[in-house]
């Protein structure tokens, strides 16, 4: 493994630094937005709006910008300088452009399209909702920016880099990063079949009338996969850098890569996990499906105890005795070299079990019944994506500025604090939301303007008060510390360069690494994978098109934040018995 | 693979076979299962309530923007012990249908039915909720089960 800096210069490092940057700025909205939903919640603000922005409006660029257009550029930087540091061949400018430049043109696309309520429609999207062209043509134009360079730069360097090394394992970071985009590629074609002959013809009136089901089929065939597509870089840094930065060695390359794998076999076949509670599909197949994800917390344990037990080895390495000694020998807060990255790390990890143990309930199929749709959904998605996948991306953004740029970290105390702040503001948002979650109380909901308004006689619900408040508590708790993050990156990312502008990730040799066959080769797992999301999918696909859909739906266009029925309402025709 | 982390493997994939296990004793044994694809599926666009049997009733829902038409709006009203087979459509775009205090929660799609039975024993009043965001009106889109 390839461990030495690398000089990065020219178009190549501005593209690394702008994909870093762009999406960092729009977080900002975003997480402004979420605190303003968090507040709304609890009855606190009772508004339909905020600054001329309405609450689904804000709620539609919360989730697409945090969830969608900040991890994919992460994604894509990320993977851009993982690739170029561990196969030291360089990024060819011409394809990076073209992906910088169909990346950021889709956004500014989509992000006109929602602010002018023209896109009102969730990052979810659901049909018969739709949306301006501009949305779907902007979000797709990002997805295949994203991929550009997993096909032109990254494929091709990793097979002249097997040329030259034939015998040596891939990288693992490497490793991680191709199965990740292999992925990504993968539900992007079921995603890209309901946007392009679906949703753009209804948004530009060609279709009068469409299949609500199919879409929803293909998007959740799209839509679960996407949480590890956000998960997989995380799970990089924990393999690859994490044990070195506190002072140890990855306990099992083997295991890394296993789980890596286990991730690309049974990532896709679980997305019916998200229509447990829709008609129109069987429930033998949801329960297939439910075991498939049931499975698929598999790599995720495995990864749980690698980690672990790296961290264990780096806790006695410094000293760390006895059984749980070692806990107190990790660098929770060290200022030297890099090891400042370490809370980000370790509070996006203890989010996580929250994150973890609430996602195994979400699977367990009729145990969903009590929780589909609710707050408690919301608990968790912001333990995962919005806990170890958002703390580890801002703090490799914020390591990335600084080598990119040449500086050292400016303010690296409030840089260590933000990921302590973020989450105990998350760990507490996460309880509330879940008990109010039991409760009832709804996901996407402006709860202050109905169920939370004392006046509303017909919706009050003052049981869900005191924990919406706690909630509250806890996203501004949040919040604080993303504002303690801000101020380190702008003083970072305006500081003078003190030194030359290079790459260099921390990467930590493992202990145990023996060649497994199985391990290594690459072919039977991807077409494993085909085969099982063939199984998988064929026939809730089948029954979304037949049996399972009655009619077609004609559309509700999002023009200035209301939904305007593009078809007298009721004319929509049967599909033939 | 060194023995502590076979013994970790084996350790979560036994938890998580056990786990799978209850699910399909509780579906299956217990009788707690998801809506499925009925066989026999027909559309409707008018809500109703039917008295099928002896404390039985069979339920049509249809969810617009923004309410539930279940023959009354946003109103339903039966004895207790009653069992209710909901049968759920939207007449324009996704809605959500969850009976508070319930397993009864659903989704309305549009050209869709989704199914579900439930006995109502005790009495009192259930609120309904749309969980699923369907324009400016959602948040105040709510009807109410009152069990006599």
């Amino acid at each position: 493994m390839q461990a030495q800096a690398i000089q990065v210069r020219g178009a190549t490092r501005f593209i690394i630094l702008s994909e870093l940057i762009i999406p960092f700025i729009l977080l900002i909205l975003g997480v402004l937005l979420g605190l303003y939903q968090v507040l709304a919640r609890a009855g606190i603000l009772r508004t339909p709006d905020i600054f001329g922005i309405n609450y689904y409006q804000g709620l539609t660029l919360h989730g697409t910008i945090n969830a969608i257009v900040f991890t994919t550029f992460f994604a894509v930087a990320f993977g851009n300088a993982i690739m170029l540091h561990q196969l030291r061949r360089p990024l060819k400018e011409g394809v990076q452009w073209i992906s910088w430049i169909l990346m950021v043109g889709g956004t500014l696309m989509a992000a006109w399209a929602m602010l002018t309520g023209r896109a009102t429609v969730l990052y979810t999207f659901y049909l018969p909702m739709v949306a301006h062209w501009t949305f779907y043509v902007g979000a797709a134009l990002l997805l295949v920016g994203s991929l550009v360079p997993f096909f032109f730069d990254w494929l091709p360097n990793t097979v002249a880099w097997r040329r030259e090394n034939p015998n040596a394992k891939l990288p693992l970071a490497v490793l991680g990063n191709l199965i990740n985009f292999t992925l990504w590629f993968l539900i992007f074609l079921p995603l890209a079949a309901t946007v392009v002959f679906q949703m753009i013809p209804m948004s530009l009136g060609l279709m009068k009338e469409t299949n609500v089901l199919l879409s929803r089929t293909l998007f959740w065939f799209f839509g679960h996969a996407l949480v590890y597509f956000w998960l997989l870089p995380s799970y990089i840094m924990l393999y690859v850098m994490l044990p070195k930065l506190v002072g140890g060695k990855l306990y099992s390359d083997t295991a890394a890569r296993f789980a890596f794998l286990l991730f690309l076999l049974l990532s896709i076949p679980v997305g019916l996990h998200h229509q447990y509670t829709e008609g129109g599909l069987s429930s033998g197949w949801k329960l297939w499906q439910a075991f498939l994800t049931f499975m698929v917390a598999l790599p995720s344990f495995i990864t749980a105890f690698t980690v672990a037990a790296s961290l264990e080895h780096g806790g006695r390495m410094n000293g760390g005795q006895g059984l749980f000694g070692w806990m107190a020998k990790l660098p929770y807060w060290n200022k030297e070299g890099d090891k400042w990255l370490v809370p980000y790390f370790v509070a996006g990890l203890i989010l996580f079990l929250f994150g973890g143990i609430t996602g195994i309930v979400n699977a367990s199929y009729n145990l969903n019944l009590i929780v589909h749709n609710t707050a408690w959904i919301v608990g968790h998605f912001h333990t995962t994506v919005g806990g170890l996948v958002t703390l580890s991306f801002l703090g490799m953004t914020l390591y990335m500025l600084s080598k990119l740029r040449g500086v050292d970290i400016k303010a690296k105390s409030l840089a260590m604090a933000a990921p302590y702040l973020w989450m105990l503001g998350f760990v507490i948002f996460e309880i509330a939301l879940s008990i109010t979650g039991l409760q009832g109380a709804p996901r996407r909901s402006n709860l202050g303007i109905s169920y939370l308004d004392p006046t509303n006689e017909l919706l009050y619900r003052p049981d869900w008060l005191f924990w919406s408040h706690v909630g509250a508590l806890g996203g501004s708790i949040a919040v604080l510390g993303f504002v303690a993050y801000m101020v380190s990156f702008f003083g970072t990312l305006f500081a003078k360069p003190v030194r030359q502008p290079e790459l260099d990730f921390p990467i930590a040799e493992a202990i145990h690494e023996e060649p497994i066959p199985l391990v290594i080769n690459l072919r039977p797992w991807v077409t494993a994978t085909l085969l099982l999301i063939a199984i998988s999918y064929t026939y809730p696909l089948y029954e979304s098109v037949t049996r399972g859909s009655l009619a077609n739906a004609s559309g509700y266009q999002s023009i200035g934040n209301n939904l305007v029925p593009m078809q007298v309402p009721g004319q929509q025709t049967r599909l033939p018995e | 693979m060194d023995r502590f982390e076979k013994r970790a493997i084996a350790l979560a994939l036994s938890l998580l076979i056990m786990f799978f296990g209850l699910i399909v004793y509780a579906a299956k044994g217990l009788q707690t299962d998801l809506p499925t694809c009925l066989p026999n599926a027909r559309l409707f666009d008018q809500g109703r309530i039917v008295q099928v049997g002896p404390n039985r009733y069979q339920v049509d829902v249809v969810a617009y923007m923004w309410g539930f038409n279940m023959g009354t709006i946003n109103e339903l009203r039966i004895p207790r012990g009653a069992v209710v087979d909901f049968y759920v459509t939207s007449r324009d775009v996704m809605h959500g249908y969850h009976i508070d205090k319930t397993v009864v929660n659903l989704m309305a799609v549009p050209g869709a039915v989704t199914y579900a039975r439930y006995k109502f024993d005790r009495p009192g009043e259930y609120q309904i909720v749309c969980h699923e965001y369907c324009g400016l009106g959602h948040q105040n889109m709510a009807g109410k089960v009152i069990v006599e």
